[in-house]
């Protein structure tokens, strides 16, 4: 069963359509991210499902009811707020306990059910204290304990980790990860950061201009994205796309680089997709992603073929080093050893693994599958 | 002059910050202190005088000067003005007055702010169709002049049959206080954050309950603030006592007008007078000794982290 669908959403402020059209629907127990850049209408599709904003037009459906017209009190949902939005003039218990207040549970059952998410959160020792008292890392473990001591149909997360520095964001990234493993609810979580959608999501849902661009898993979204946009968006670095030339070369497909060019590179494409044959002899844009060019030192594999490119920069970030180069004149960034070491202006050797690339038709930018 | 002074200034602010002043600073520094000294002296000239002349006894200000230093400490002014002083006719002192405004004041005072607080509240963290018109409207009262709400003031309180009773000047000040109540709070509520009040949603809470449990706890400031503005406002305001009530239910500022028209026969009893004028500013000093911490606190803060 889908414990949320959205259909045909529409919403406008004035003139501006910040959505476009949605229609995404995740399912019991998923761990759904929405994930773009700022601006891609994200947040307000969250706040759509929290309640706290109206769509110009279509649905919302929690738990297979539709709850469209209704606040956000009547929809079974629990929020973490990017902000954490902490009362901050009620101690942390009186901040867990205040959604249950509301909801006239009483007294003995809010004790019990506070002691459980303290317990859960390693938050016992905090409950007296006003959210000034607390670190950033043990606001957030309250903002979580907040939504997680309703036990609602949807949990909703508006950003909730950008407001850490980076080594507690990690942690957190982890224990949000292992706690929807433990209690299985539904998460729905809204991020800019490609790393947490990655790690945490179940299916990845890109979103950009106001409209869903992808709604896939992790690996799908990287391996197999659905146009251009996502291919450019996901990744660090992102996919390269760089014009070519689809030719055929027996019973293989041939992508050719800088075609006419005098160092025009061909790559033969094992993979290549049935439908792609209806692109021979026509322009497409070619796919790769950094880590499938390297010099060869890792990962070396006989079905590589061997190119020559022009080394304009070079990355070094401990890890590996990226290189950005010119290949046959199209700028292409590759993933080489952390010890490998190439000079500007060099022309260097570079193994392209040409088993996972991508086509897109360049008109309308979707991926030719 | 004023150039040299501006430059002292500048030369001061720029050396403040240096760990050793050099002479030139400090002797900038003595002129800064030097005109603001001047310059409180000449402000509480009044207030001085009237201090002195309330324990002195008319007789040695009549054979002196207004302006004098008391040979005496003559408390009975205060006794005088207090119960028996005779103001148009009704020799009781000013108490009954003073009590007059009390009873205009305190209500006036709290339904205002209070009311001001949830208009201020409603506008700032509630979005509602026409939100914005509704503040522009609600702002214009504090820019209409008094004067020019005389006469529909006196058509109104004739309909409710309130002319020359209290209970007319508690409606008018607690009607005219909104629009600086509600500016205040609302200007202070715009700072508490969106989040939160999307959070409270979230857990459940309604209007009331979000206002009284997640923003009144966070408004002692700016309720402080408002507080002291009404009281005082609402306490030293003269034109509608004057204009809508007479003889006992006159608030003190407009019975004290009287002092001023004693008969020509009589000896000018200045000691009485000043300690009625001093009796009557009593509450607004207190308030501003005790509250003007929190005043100037209060206009500052906004930001509720």
């Amino acid at each position: 069963m889908a414990a949320l669908s959205v259909r045909g959403l529409h919403k406008r402020f004035g003139s501006t359509e910040v959505l476009k059209g949605i229609d995404l629907s995740v399912e019991n127990g998923e761990f759904a991210v929405l994930l773009g850049p700022s601006g891609c209408g994200k947040s307000t599709l969250l706040n759509i499902i929290a309640g706290l904003e109206r769509p110009n037009e279509g649905e919302v459906e929690i738990g297979g009811r539709v709850v469209t017209g209704l606040p956000p009190r009547d929809r079974d949902i629990a929020m973490v707020f990017q902000s954490y939005a902490l009362y901050p003039a009620m101690t942390v218990r009186r901040n867990i306990t205040f959604g249950m207040e509301c909801r006239g549970v009483p007294r003995a059952r809010q004790d019990e059910a506070v002691a459980r998410v303290a317990a859960l959160l390693q938050i016992d020792g905090l409950l007296e204290r006003k959210p000034s008292q607390l670190s950033g890392g043990q606001r957030q473990r309250v903002a979580m304990g907040r939504a997680l001591v309703r036990d609602p149909l949807l949990f909703l997360f508006d950003e909730p980790l950008s407001n850490l520095d980076a080594l507690l964001r990690v942690d957190m990234r982890t224990e949000i990860k292992q706690l929807h493993r433990r209690i299985g609810s539904t998460i729905v979580y809204v991020t800019h950061d490609q790393i947490e959608a990655m790690t945490m999501a179940s299916r990845i849902a890109v979103m950009n201009l106001g409209r869903l661009q992808q709604f896939a898993t992790p690996d799908e979204v990287y391996h197999r994205p659905a146009n251009l946009f996502v291919a450019r968006f996901i990744g660090t670095p992102p996919m390269n796309t760089v014009k070519a030339r689809l030719a055929s070369d027996g019973a293989a497909l041939v992508a050719i680089v800088g075609a006419g060019r005098p160092d025009e590179t061909r790559l033969v494409l094992p993979a290549a997709p049935e439908a792609a044959r209806a692109w021979i002899d026509r322009e497409v844009f070619f796919g790769i992603r950094p880590e499938c060019i390297s010099d060869g030192g890792r990962g070396v594999d006989f079905s590589a073929v061997k190119v020559s490119a022009e080394v304009e920069l070079s990355e070094p970030t401990g890890a590996e080093t990226v290189v950005l180069a010119r290949l046959a004149g199209e700028r292409v960034r590759a993933r080489v050893g952390p010890h490998v070491r190439l000079n500007q202006g060099q022309s260097a050797p570079f193994l392209v693994d040409t088993r996972t690339t991508c086509l897109f038709d360049p008109a309308s930018e979707q991926l030719i599958a | 002059m004023a150039e040299a002074v501006a430059e002292a200034v500048a030369e001061a602010v720029a050396d403040a910050a240096l760990p050793v002043a050099t002479p030139a600073a400090r002797r900038g520094r003595w002129l800064i202190y030097a005109v603001l000294l001047s310059f409180a002296v000449f402000f509480l000239v009044p207030l001085g005088v009237v201090l002195l002349n309330s324990v002195r006894t008319a007789q040695e200000i009549g054979l002196g000067s207004v302006i004098g230093w008391p040979r005496g400490f003559a408390m009975e002014n205060y006794a005088e003005a207090w119960s028996r002083y005779c103001i148009a006719q009704r020799c009781e002192g000013v108490r009954n007055y003073m009590w007059n405004s009390l009873l205009m004041t305190v209500p006036a005072t709290l339904v205002s702010t209070a009311l001001g607080a949830l208009a201020g509240y409603s506008v700032s963290l509630w979005r509602f169709r026409g939100d914005t018109i509704v503040f522009t409207i609600m702002l214009m009262g504090v820019f209409l002049p008094d004067q020019m709400r005389l006469i529909p003031w006196a058509l109104v309180l004739r309909e409710l049959g309130l002319t020359n009773t209290i209970a007319a000047l508690v409606l008018i000040h607690t009607v005219q206080g909104l629009s600086f109540t509600t500016l205040f709070c609302r200007n202070y509520f715009v700072g508490i954050p969106q989040d939160l009040i999307k959070a409270a949603k979230v857990d459940g809470a309604g209007f009331f309950r979000i206002f009284w449990r997640i923003v009144l706890p966070l408004s002692p400031p700016i309720l402080i603030v408002t507080v002291i503005w009404q009281f005082t406002g609402i306490w030293n305001e003269f034109l509608y006592g004057v204009t809508f009530t007479t003889g006992a239910q006159q608030p003190i500022t407009a019975a004290i007008i009287a002092i001023s028209v004693s008969s020509p026969t009589d000896v000018p009893q200045y000691g009485v007078q000043s300690a009625a004028v001093l009796l009557a500013a009593l509450p607004t000093l207190l308030v501003y000794f005790f509250g003007g911490r929190y005043f100037m606190r209060g206009l500052t803060a906004g930001a509720v982290k």
